[in-house]
């Protein structure tokens, strides 16, 4: 067959594809991409669209026509594209929280299971079944987490009729023991980590098995995850105190508290497998990830394929992986992870995935395949699209999980509304996987991941050029999160020669945290700020100033001369005072504040001068492209700016992107909403009837609690107990410190109006 | 209007730029340029006014500080911002701010009073125009000289004749007793201020009233005339009596906060509406009264006037060359065509009667896209120029246009001729058209203003909406010299009768005290001081003065024009 026979099936594919659906356009444009460059990449192309002639497709078994996806967020958006390519309809199920989500909208149809925990909705597996049955959906894609790695509800999916999009029940069940997994694995010569697996949980046994392997040894629930009752011991004499705080946590947690013991790597890498087989015994592999950057033990940069790997390890750690998956009978999406000891080049099969996984879009890149469209396949009882030798591997590729996180506590998942939310245009070689809208809520009730950036490049270098300039563009405003640090990440020099283990963060914490010792850096962001805020100062005139032509009286009418630009005074210029709050990351004693003074110049610049010395007036130039994009100019040079502009709490605040900063800002609003007067409530519960400081009911009414007893010393303003009347709460506060006296009244007591309640005395 | 667009498409596309200005001078209605830039009058023109805008400047400059540094200090230690800059944050945001009579008060007392103490001026308020009268505290206590209540009533005057609302920042230790046999018995004195604010609230137009500070004796009535008024914690008290007149007519010990503070009037005596707990709360506070006007004051508005052309051309020639017009000698004459084509849209101006009465130059524009009649000198008016002009003026009032008057006027032409061809009787049809005319009209003195010709041309006792002068601008009955002359000859025939001998330079003496005189109270200066107009402006501000000055003249519904007895 010649190539140009190929190239007419691949376009006439491609335009098929293209009419039916305009969701798969990043498809479409990376298959387009790898066409132009790529020869082999044609052969699996064709392979691809029409289906391997010698074996035919399972004719028994109905195809899938409409898909129930059990999961929500990115991975229910990312289903949903490919089920829309390939003709399928999607049913979304929703919590009570998600009712207006991203996953939602996307679907065709959408039910209802229940209220925000998980456990009453996303875990709740029968409502699921039955939302499947209710609509009419065939299969059930589980997405990743929640019931994805439920082998019970992989079975009652099946027990239903339901295909359920994933691995044999068995085989979800198999790897979901770590304890068994190892002895099978085992069995099927998968290399495992020195360690014990048995049933013998002895503690004497325990502390001599684990001499026998060698410190520092891992000690570790078999059941479970996310590292919870996990324990390093660095010597023989901490074992014993280890073992059974890990038996204790692992019972309060898991309710089992069996342990296994595992020889500890100090240096390691964490490498997984991306593995796929069908229901006909084929099982192949998609090559390797490197997820090694990782924090509280969660992944937050993976890449595809692993840096600095020999094609030997990569084709070893892959047949290794294929071994581990026909061990188990498996079909449809697995990953096997292994752990890597850096040191001595090992690896050993840690545990395998029975699940599509978040960092999945590496794989695709690389290989140039939709992996959601080969689960729907291979659920359908097809064949594999392609065999070992036909899987390319193609330049390199990235994800960034970026998160809803306070990064400086710890990475503690963090909430809120995301105000501004702009990610990065996506292109064939930039995917952006999300679930959330700018103005959606980033509750606590789920996963804090805003989005999946994937970047691919024609190697490793390229691609993180692109990652380092996706994350800079990346605007994401109103939550705290994680991108600042994925920069630091990206940019870091360890990370740019590939040299990475699961500690990284910890060993590179010095450049990667900020330290306010570093009086250099301090400066140097000082200056950037500074900047910032003139940038920020003249944007926002500006913005306020094209507000005001929209307005309904602003643009045209007879008001128009009062709106133009510059703002017209007589014989002077409007010149008019900024104050901008900085949260200072370098500096304990917190925020800063800058004073800018803005004047209006004639020819519609504007002058700004800082309080303080140093930065002495600026002239500076605004155009104002979009509602949030501004070209500044200022000493001659232009910069693109991004201004992203919310209140929160009766705060303004002002997010700026310019070159390689993002600033935050915060604008003390003028106290428009208040105009209550405190000292104007402390009048009138105090009645001049009574001896002084006396306070009296304000209203006949209910007393619903009494917060302190008689006696007490309390502070002006501290509640002193709630009445109720006419349906309200009206809380009685001390109109001055000192002892309350004479409190007789009880909560259940009826109050009449003016009595006295209690006095305060100085 | 579309063939003259076309035609001129057609010139710009093939005309290169020599030729441009050429040919605009042959499309119907585009005014040419007028200028030689490379004449000796340019330049002597340009320098001449140079210097007086930076002697302007130099006055400006100091009334802009206000009542000086350590007053200023003292106002800010109070949390208390200037009066220009609480106006600056009332206003919409980045919006323009008209300001009247900057130099009210220049040189009138014996001590300096910055802006008269009283800054006044319009701004939009959430798309509303509203008129401002801010007290200033740091020029002597924000009290009322007779001055300060002169511009106020101006304020309020035009507030009522644009049903402009009033916003009242009130910050004044009342009247200033040492004059107060010129500020508290007369009609147009301190009483009239709150006559305005019940006939202004009456028709409609809200009065608002923001307390920041003090606010004594007859000033508390400001507030409590007042449709809504705000209160400012710790600052703004109200009181007819002050505590120390307290104490000595009753005894009774108090603090200005308890006597009359925010808390008082806001919850016991309800002498004021909204508790604000300091000054920038207050200032939202003021905005938010207006946010909720609605339509009061505003009925008819949207309909009579023609509607606006919401896309506008910027005059063809720069505005800052209307700085070099003016000629350096007041006697010398130019074309005021130079000026219109500096001030109205696109430069675009359709004359009326271009060939008759040519002294007086009449014609339709458009600034900022709204329809205007224009009235310009150009030289002596004679009996056709006069007629034209109240022509025109019948014209605008039946279309309900705008009039603007662009005066440069040494008078109506006399001698035995004119007389004979009745120029009394022309001049007084123009007079009372003017008079009568019910459109808005603005008046800007470009040159001087001399005799009748002031009246025919709308001057200040023809209340023109509004009225400004260029610094060149003179005004006076006649010419400084004209007058020496007439009072020296009858200065002369009565020494004759008593029988004195006047030598040669006695009368030079006697002429050159009149001369000098006329120089003084003929400048504009000295009637901008006494608030004979509206301000000073700078030349290359005309054209936005003006169309601030239209726009707030429409802020209300048309009238129709009845004219009186026309002598024939």
């Amino acid at each position: 067959m010649s190539y140009s026979v190929l190239i007419s099936i691949s376009v006439s594919s491609l335009i098929h594809s293209k009419s039916s659906n305009r969701n798969t356009m990043w498809l479409m444009a990376s298959i387009l991409r790898r066409k132009s460059n790529e020869k082999p990449f044609l052969l699996q192309l064709r392979l691809f669209s029409v289906s391997k002639s010698h074996v035919r497709p399972d004719d028994q078994q109905q195809r899938i026509e409409k898909i129930l996806i059990a999961n929500r967020g990115e991975i229910a958006c990312r289903v949903m594209k490919t089920a829309k390519r390939l003709g399928i309809r999607t049913v979304a199920v929703y919590s009570d929280a998600d009712r207006d989500s991203l996953h939602v909208k996307s679907a065709d149809e959408a039910v209802n299971i229940g209220p925000p925990p998980a456990r009453l909705s996303y875990l709740n597996g029968s409502s699921i079944v039955e939302a499947a049955i209710r609509t009419g959906a065939q299969a059930i894609h589980p997405g990743y987490g929640f019931l994805s790695e439920s082998a019970d509800f992989a079975q009652l999916c099946e027990d239903k009729g339901l295909t359920f999009i994933g691995p044999p029940a068995s085989a979800i069940r198999d790897m979901g023991d770590k304890s068994a997994s190892k002895r099978i694995m085992g069995a099927a010569g998968v290399p495992l980590v020195p360690g014990y697996h048995g049933n013998q949980q002895d503690i004497d046994f325990m502390k001599s098995e684990a001499d026998k392997i060698g410190y520092p040894i891992l000690i570790k629930p078999t059941h479970g995850g996310g590292g919870k009752g996990m324990r390093i011991v660095q010597s023989p004499n901490e074992f014993v105190d280890s073992f059974l705080g890990a038996q204790r946590e692992a019972a309060a947690s898991f309710g089992i508290n069996t342990i296994l013991l595992e020889k500890y790597i100090t240096q390691p890498r964490h490498i997984e497998v991306q593995i796929f087989g069908d229901k006909h015994g084929n099982v192949l592999h998609l090559y390797e990830r490197d997820c090694s950057l990782q924090r509280r033990h969660q992944k937050i940069i993976e890449e595809a394929p692993a840096p600095n790997v020999t094609d030997d390890f990569r084709s070893l750690v892959g047949q290794a992986a294929v071994s581990a998956a026909k061990a188990v009978s498996y079909h449809n999406a697995g990953t096997v992870e292994f752990i890597v000891d850096t040191v001595s080049g090992e690896f050993y099969f840690m545990e395998m995935n029975t699940r599509l996984q978040v960092e999945h879009p590496v794989t695709e890149m690389i290989v140039g395949q939709d992996l959601v469209e080969w689960q729907i396949r291979v659920a359908n009882g097809e064949p594999l699209p392609l065999s070992q030798s036909e899987v390319p591997l193609l330049g390199h590729a990235f994800e960034a999980r970026i998160y809803a996180e306070n990064v400086p506590k710890g990475f503690l998942p963090a909430t809120g509304i995301l105000h501004h939310y702009r990610p990065v245009p996506v292109s064939p070689a930039v995917r952006v996987e999300t679930g959330v809208q700018q103005g959606d809520t980033v509750s606590m009730h789920y996963d804090p991941m805003i989005a999946k950036l994937v970047v691919w490049g024609e190697n490793r270098a390229a691609a993180l050029v692109k990652l380092k300039n996706c994350l800079f563009n990346f605007q994401v405003a109103g939550v705290p999160n994680n991108i600042n640090f994925l920069q630091k990440l990206a940019n870091h020099r360890a990370f740019g020669i590939g040299i990475v283990e699961t500690h990284f963060i910890e060993q590179h914490k010095d450049d990667l945290f900020v330290d306010p010792s570093q009086s250099v850096l301090a400066k140097e962001a000082n200056s950037a700020v500074r900047f910032s805020a003139v940038l920020v100062a003249a944007c926002i005139c500006v913005k306020e100033h094209s507000a005001l032509k929209e307005s309904p009286h602003g643009g045209h009418g007879l008001l128009s001369p009062w709106y133009a630009h510059p703002p017209f005074r007589v014989h002077h210029h409007v010149r008019r005072i900024m104050e901008f709050e900085w949260e200072n990351e370098y500096d304990s004693s917190g925020s800063k504040l800058f004073r800018l003074s803005v004047t209006y110049q004639p020819d519609g610049n504007y002058l700004i001068e800082m309080g303080e010395g140093g930065l002495h007036g600026s002239e500076v130039k605004v155009a104002c492209l979009s509602e949030h994009d501004f070209r500044v100019e200022s000493d001659g040079v232009s910069t693109d700016v991004s201004l992203a502009v919310y209140t929160k709490d009766g705060i303004k605040h002002i997010h700026a992107w310019h070159g390689l900063h993002h600033h935050h800002f915060r604008q003390k609003l003028g106290r428009e909403l208040s105009d209550e007067d405190e000292t104007q409530h402390k009048t009138s519960y105090v009645t001049a009837a009574g001896p002084p400081g006396s306070v009296v009911a304000p209203m006949a009414g209910l007393v619903v609690k009494v917060l302190i007893e008689d006696g007490t010393k309390v502070e002006e303003g501290q509640p002193i107990l709630v009445l109720e009347a006419m349906k309200m709460e009206h809380v009685v506060k001390a109109p001055s410190a000192g002892t309350v006296h004479g409190l007789k009244v009880t909560a259940g007591q009826q109050v009449s109006d003016g009595c006295v309640l209690f006095r305060v005395q100085g | 209007m579309l063939g003259t667009l076309a035609r001129r498409t057609a010139s710009v596309l093939k005309a290169n730029s020599v030729q441009l200005l050429h040919r605009r001078a042959f499309c119907l209605g585009v005014l040419p340029d007028g200028l030689d830039r490379n004449s000796e009058a340019f330049v002597r023109n340009s320098q001449v006014m140079e210097g007086m805008i930076s002697e302007l400047q130099t006055h400006i400059e100091k009334v802009l500080a206000g009542g000086g540094a350590e007053a200023v200090k003292r106002n800010s230690s109070r949390n208390k911002l200037l009066p220009r800059e609480r106006i600056d944050r009332l206003i919409d945001p980045g919006s323009s701010f008209l300001e009247l009579s900057q130099l009210a008060g220049h040189e009138l007392y014996e001590e300096p009073l910055p802006s008269g103490g009283i800054i006044t001026g319009i701004g939009p308020v959430h798309g509303r125009l509203c008129m401002f009268v801010a007290n200033d505290p740091t020029v002597k206590g924000g009290t009322y000289y007779p001055i300060t209540i002169k511009k106020h009533l101006r304020a309020q005057e035009i507030a009522a004749q644009c049903k402009l609302p009033c916003i009242y920042l009130v910050d004044s230790g009342g009247a200033f007793l040492p004059k107060q046999a010129e500020v508290f018995p007369d009609k147009e004195n301190f009483g009239r201020i709150f006559y305005n604010e019940a006939i202004m609230s009456a028709e409609g137009i809200p009065q608002i009233a923001l307390v920041l500070g003090s606010c004594t004796a007859g000033g508390a009535y400001i507030p409590a005339m007042a449709d809504e008024s705000i209160m400012v914690k710790g600052n703004g008290t109200i009181f007819l009596a002050g505590p120390p007149l307290v104490k000595a007519a009753t005894g009774e010990e108090i603090s200005a906060e308890d006597l009359g503070g925010a808390a008082v009037h806001c919850k016991t005596s309800g002498v004021s509406d909204y508790f604000a707990q300091d000054e920038l709360h207050g200032l939202c506070l003021g905005r938010n009264i207006v946010k909720n006007l609605h339509m009061a004051g505003r009925q008819g508005i949207m309909n009579g006037f023609q509607r606006i052309n919401p896309e506008y051309k910027k005059p063809l020639y720069d505005v800052k060359e209307l700085r070099s017009i003016a000629p350096a000698d007041l006697k010398q004459s130019f074309d005021i065509r130079s000026i219109i084509a500096r001030i109205v849209d696109g430069s675009e101006f359709d004359e009326f009667k271009k060939l008759y009465g040519t002294t007086l130059v009449t014609g339709f524009a458009r600034i900022y896209g709204q329809p205007v009649g224009i009235i310009g000198n150009n030289g002596i008016l004679f009996n056709e120029s006069a007629l034209k002009g109240a022509h025109f003026i019948e014209l605008c009032t039946q279309r309900k246009i705008p009039l603007v008057f662009l005066q440069n006027i040494t008078g109506f032409m006399v001698g035995s001729r004119s007389e004979a061809n009745g120029i009394a009787k022309s001049g007084a049809k123009m007079v009372m058209a003017v008079s009568c005319a019910k459109v808005p009209k603005v008046t800007i003195i470009v040159g001087g203003s001399f005799g009748a010709g002031n009246y025919a041309m709308c001057g200040r006792a023809y209340s023109p909406n509004f009225m400004f002068l260029w610094p060149n601008a003179r005004i006076s009955v006649m010419g400084g010299a004209q007058a020496a002359g007439v009072l020296s000859q009858i200065e002369k025939a009565n020494k004759k009768k008593q029988g004195i001998q006047w030598t040669r330079e006695e009368e030079e003496m006697f002429k050159a005290k009149v001369v000098e005189a006329y120089e003084r109270e003929g400048s504009a200066y000295y009637s901008t001081a006494r608030l004979w107009d509206d301000g000073v402006i700078d030349p290359a501000d005309t054209r936005k003065v003006v169309g601030f000055s239209i726009s707030a003249s429409l802020n209300r519904p048309p009238e129709d024009t009845k004219y009186g007895v026309f002598r024939m």
